[in-house]
């Protein structure tokens, strides 16, 4: 945000904040180590809203919950800031100091009133107005969010939304208040830092500025293309169209994780030629012309990986890898050495320290600091630097330094895929703790909380449709339909129902889901399907 | 919390047990019906719900006198309402002894064995109820009454004592002191019987002059605010007042009194300390009293009760405190009524308006809530574990805020010090023990009871004053200081009841136990039972005291069997040893004194002489 691709805060901020906000996350069950620094904030008296359609384990200690319906993001947002307008509670230094488009914002936001939003979003307004108060009062406060604001159709525009709460409050740039988008993995913050963004080369460098590219093209003495490349759904795009006819998959599973599976397939398949490189033959490796057996990054592998606060820290190999198994970076430079680039011997720690000539922002962090230090979060511009607890405290500065933060004005959309007579229940999809994605690499562990893949629903709903617990029903949207056994969830409402990904081989949710992709971010909106549950009427008398 | 839950749900009377503390079940996310619509897309919890955990305890409370015990279901049903983790509110209920987790008739005769019960035909009472009911704990679901065997009962007096419960819609409690199985046995089938001996038969100087602790004791200024008024209440309260907090506590200072609880810290140190620390603070009347022997704080609470709640009134005044709370064993059921109306009526009278709220808690038979941080945990809704020192209370108490904790005892004396003056308090006893003091005489003496005398005073001095030895009349062994304190040989009671003489011979002051026992008396059963006593009441946090107090019982097992390892000689050896780990390391008072009195008996007597008793 404000044209850096990371969380604006350190962990130990959100245990020393005021308030804390989980807006679209259940960072209980997804985030459980984040959510450990969130427990030392409530226990240090933070208390703690989330926003989030089903009342998750991470509601279920929240001093608010707020259940809205699926998609009604932005209008609440809106009626936060509306709110916090019409009561005069704005930081008003803050936005004059360093925002831009207020006006603009305010008029936008004005038809959000709370009974408008209390309409649309199904949250009693005492709620909405607790939480608008509560923020906006708050000395320092963190806002956090993952999948629920950003695997929507809308889902850049949520966090847009979000972002002008922040600016409407003055709570980014400080210690303690900050905007923190909470990172699946240890190691995605560190894949989009890298550069593995369409647009981007390594540190946030776009690839339309002719200075950056030159800094590139003089230090790998090749031509970097100008335009930006495609993002995922941007590539099943091309896939389909055929002007993309080859894929090199490194350490992901399309067909596990992209909506609308049997679309998916159809599109790979067409492909001249596959390539995946992954720990295990997963369903995408299946279909492939060749796989290449990678090693684990984790254990096996030297080189770095960052969190989501930004934190670099050092992996190092402690195991030998499996045999016939090769580090992915080996594999990588092999191959651009076939393909007639003489990059020699893959060596972690040189390839990082060019990496830190080329990326200013990795420019201090020396393997010796990394380890001296424990870790540096970026940026870290020298070998001085200590490196940044929390990022734009420019905003801050007297006189203020770079440029204004804009409001963006946002406007609600309701989900893609509609709710009618046919397919009247919201089907929204999530984790769960003790598995990952689509359980390529969870799902060979034992573990004591795992259940098999079922649909959750309200008890409400089970009675009205009949139905008992365990009971395997039929559950259908307008793209494919599956079997799954249904298990009730109190927290759920009539008319919600959830389930996950974490198990494609036995219940495939994909098949269910819809592909309609947020243009802005390549993401589908995994998070709002309209789905019809059948029970199952089975000739043999007991199911 | 994201808790988890069996699915055994509450009965009707358990849910109005509940609801009776915490109010109706408002919300359908905590405890309530899931009916109210307004509620299905938002909740309130967190923090609002978290700060009730204190009131665990009373809802367990609540629910065992409705019931007579805590079914699953019930524990459900309170986790809910304040979502705490099942799992944890089990082991909060399972620490305390007056709390049953497993079905249990209606009616329970709490029968107390302990030592100064036992050397009055406790043992004869259990076995008849054991030939009417069958052995202790048993009766079961079906019948509707049932016997358990109780720790000090604290009415060591008029032992031996027996505390009857009754759960249901109204329910009672009765002590029965001294105690016939005839007595129980109405109690048992008919509900409570006739109240115990008025509290003046257990001071046995009352009425005369020069009592300052005791003086009211006995008379109607016990009874009421305005007889208490009338007769010299209130006036260190308005002194309190007049003359403010600064100098009273230069008045606790100058008096050098010291804590009477036992550990004997210097009172006004502490007053200081909690009125130089920022709020919010609380003030703790210590009335856990459990030490075995032990009862003047009962006396005390049931005699003069608005003496008490004056002191803490200037206790909170003097030291800035915003509430307090008064922590009354479960087993004291008359202190904790005549407590809490004169509460009620001081508070109605308006005098707590400028002192501050004052609240009652009661223990649930947990003879280490006396240890005051583990006292803090009971009141918090924890199970009654110790915590590290330090930091001591005064920095970090009750709720992790600075708490002046006093023992009863040491309050009732505030009122005496104000009105004569620091300096003129001071003068009473000796320099290094100041005041007068409660001793608390039963065992073999002819006139059991609390008596009042100035430090100073002898051992053989306060037998003579409780009439002399009674039973044989020939003088085995005195326990001074409680189940925590010492055996003396007879040749020892000369010396001085101060800190200092205690301290000479090898013994302790503690809480001003003083029990003989005649010639008669099985003096290794005593020892026994005592360490039984720790053993069951060790809290099993710390290694030294969980582990040292099983090995000494084992070892007094072994002598009295005849099993001994090796020589007598070795097995002192080895108790020595056990003895010195506890004392050194273990958290909290109970472990570092458990194997005192049994230490001292051991180096005494000739009791188990080659392995035989």
């Amino acid at each position: 945000m404000f044209g850096a691709g990371g969380g604006t805060s350190s962990y130990q901020e959100v245990e020393e904040t005021d308030l804390i906000i989980l807006w679209g996350s259940n960072a209980r069950e997804t985030h459980p180590i984040y959510f450990h620094h969130v427990l030392k904030g409530i226990r240090n008296g933070a208390p703690l809203y989330v926003v989030d359609p089903r009342r998750t384990s991470s509601a279920q200690w929240a001093d608010r919950w707020l259940g809205l319906n699926v998609g009604t993001d932005i209008t609440l947002a809106n009626a936060v800031g509306r709110e916090i307008l019409a009561e005069g509670l704005e930081n008003r230094h803050f936005i004059e100091h360093a925002t831009s488009r207020i006006e603009d914002y305010r008029a936008a936001v004005e038809p959000f009133t709370l009974e408008f939003a209390e309409r649309e979003t199904g949250v009693p307004r005492a709620a909405i107005r607790d939480l608008a108060h509560a923020y906006a009062k708050a000395p320092t406060a963190q806002l956090c969010w993952t999948l629920g604001i950003t695997e929507h159709h809308k889902g850049v525009d949520n966090v847009l939304a979000l972002i002008n709460l922040a600016l409407l409050t003055g709570h980014v740039g400080r210690y303690g208040s900050g905007l923190c988008p909470l990172r699946g993995q240890n190691n995605v913050q560190g894949g989009g830092d890298m550069g593995a963004l369409p647009d981007r080369l390594t540190g946030f460098q776009h690839v339309a500025n002719d200075e950056y590219r030159a800094k590139f093209e003089t230090a790998w003495n090749c031509k970097i293309p100008s335009k930006p490349g495609r993002h995922i759904s941007g590539m099943f795009k091309a896939m389909e169209a055929g002007e993309l006819k080859t894929l090199y998959v490194l350490g992901e599973n399309p067909v596990g994780s992209e909506p609308d599976t049997q679309h998916v397939l159809k599109i790979l398949k067409k492909l001249d030629f596959l390539v995946v490189q992954d720990l295990f033959l997963t369903q995408t490796a299946e279909i492939a012309d060749v796989v290449l057996p990678a090693s684990a990054g984790w254990a096996e592998s030297e080189g770095t990986v960052t969190s989501s606060e930004r934190k670099v820290q050092r992996v190092r190999r402690a195991v030998e890898p499996l045999p016939g198994t090769r580090d992915d970076m080996a594999i990588v430079f092999d191959l651009a050495n076939r393909l007639g680039h003489d990059w020699g011997e893959a060596d972690p720690r040189a390839l990082w320290d060019e990496l830190r000539t080329l990326s200013p922002m990795h420019g201090g962090m020396s393997y010796e600091r990394l380890e001296a230090l424990g870790g540096i979060r970026w940026p870290c511009y020298d070998e001085t630097h200590p490196g940044e607890l929390f990022l734009h405290g420019r905003l801050w500065a007297d006189p203020r330094i770079g440029p204004r933060a804009p409001f963006c004005v946002v406007e609600p959309e309701a989900p893609v895929d509609r709710l009618d007579d046919e397919f009247p229940i919201r089907l929204t999809t999530g984790r769960r703790l003790d598995a990952y994605n689509t359980g390529v690499q969870s799902g060979l562990y034992a573990s004591p909380l795992r259940r098999r893949e079922a649909v959750d629903i309200s008890p409400e709903d089970a009675a009205e449709l009949g139905l008992r617990e365990d009971e395997r029903v039929r559950i259908s949207s307008r793209r494919g339909s599956v079997v799954a056994p249904v298990r009730f969830d109190s927290g759920l409402r009539p008319g919600l129902a959830f389930m996950t990904m974490h198990a494609p081989d036995e219940v495939n949710t994909n098949e269910l889901t819809i592909e309609a992709i947020d243009p802005k971010s390549g993401v589908s909106e995994f998070k709002a399907t309209a789905i019809r549950i059948d029970k199952i009427f089975s000739a043999s008398a007991g199911d | 919390m994201d808790l988890h839950f069996t699915a055994d749900e509450p009965t009707g009377p358990e849910v109005d047990a509940v609801d009776q503390v915490l109010g109706n079940a408002d919300s359908r996310w905590f405890g309530g019906e899931r009916l109210d619509p307004g509620q299905a897309q938002t909740s309130e919890g967190g923090h609002r719900i978290s700060g009730r955990r204190h009131l665990l305890l009373p809802v367990f409370h609540a629910i065992q006198a409705r019931v007579g015990w805590i079914s699953r279901g019930a524990l459900n049903y309170a986790c809910k309402r304040l979502d705490v983790p099942p799992a944890e509110a089990y082991g909060v209920a399972t620490f305390y002894d007056m709390l049953s987790l497993q079905q249990a008739p209606p009616v329970v005769a709490r029968v107390c064995d302990d030592i100064a019960c036992q050397a009055n035909g406790a043992g004869e009472l259990c076995e008849s109820f054991e030939a009417s009911m069958g052995p202790a704990g048993s009766g079961g679901d079906e019948s509707d009454c049932g016997w358990v065997r109780s720790p000090c009962l604290g009415q060591c007096e008029r032992a031996p004592a027996v505390l009857v419960t009754g759960a249901g819609e109204s329910p009672w409690t009765s002590v029965i002191a001294p105690a016939t199985a005839e007595a129980v046995n109405v109690a048992l089938a008919d509900g409570p019987a006739a109240g115990s001996p008025p509290v003046c038969e257990s001071v046995p100087q009352a009425g005369q002059a020069s009592l300052q602790l005791l003086s009211r004791v006995g008379s109607p200024s016990g009874q009421s605010l305005e007889a208490y008024r009338a007769d010299g209440g209130l006036v260190a309260w308005d002194l309190a007042l007049e003359r403010g907090p600064g100098w009273v506590i230069e008045q606790v200072e100058k008096s050098n009194l010291v804590g009477r609880g036992g550990a004997a810290f210097p009172t006004g140190r502490k007053w200081r300390a909690v009125a130089q620390a920022d709020g919010p603070k609380f003030v703790v009347c210590n009335a856990d009293e459990s030490e075995p022997g032990t009862f003047k704080d009962r006396v005390l609470m049931e005699g003069d009760p608005f003496a008490v709640v004056e002191a803490i009134m200037v206790a909170a005044f003097a030291t800035g405190c915003e509430r307090a709370y008064v922590y009354v064993r479960g087993e004291y059921p008359d202190a904790t009524q005549r407590m809490q109306s004169a509460i009620t009526e001081m508070e109605s009278a308006g005098l707590l308006e400028r002192a501050c709220p004052i609240e009652i808690r009661r223990g649930a038979g947990a003879y280490i809530c006396g240890e005051e941080t583990a006292l803090f945990n009971s009141v918090e809704g924890f199970r009654g574990e110790p915590r590290n020192k330090p930091p001591y209370p005064t920095e970090s108490g009750l709720f992790g805020r600075p708490t002046l904790v006093n023992n009863v005892e040491t309050l009732a004396n505030i009122v005496r010090i104000l009105p004569q003056g620091g300096a003129a308090y001071a003068a009473v006893g000796t320099a290094r023990s100041s005041g007068p003091k409660l001793f608390c005489l039963s065992g073999h003496v002819a006139k059991p009871g609390v008596y009042e005398a100035p430090f100073g005073v002898t051992v053989r001095d306060l037998i003579d004053l409780a009439g002399g030895v009674s039973g044989t009349g020939r003088l085995q062994a005195v326990l001074v200081g409680g189940a925590a304190g010492a055996f003396l040989s007879p040749d020892e009671l000369d010396a001085p009841f101060t800190f200092e003489g205690m301290r000479m011979i090898g013994a302790t002051v503690g809480s001003a136990v003083v029990m003989p026992f005649d010639d008669s008396v099985d003096l290794g059963a005593i020892l026994l039972r005592i360490a039984e006593f720790f053993k069951d009441e060790s809290c099993g946090q710390c290694v030294p005291c969980r582990v040292g107090t099983v090995r000494q019982e084992e070892l007094l097992e072994r002598l009295r069997s005849g099993q001994a390892i090796g020589t007598l000689e070795h097995e002192r050896q080895l108790m020595r040893e056990v003895s010195q780990v506890m004392r050194d390391a273990s958290i909290c008072g109970l472990g570092h004194t458990a194997a005192s009195a049994v230490d001292s008996a051991l180096e005494r007597f000739p009791i188990f002489q080659g392995g035989i008793r």
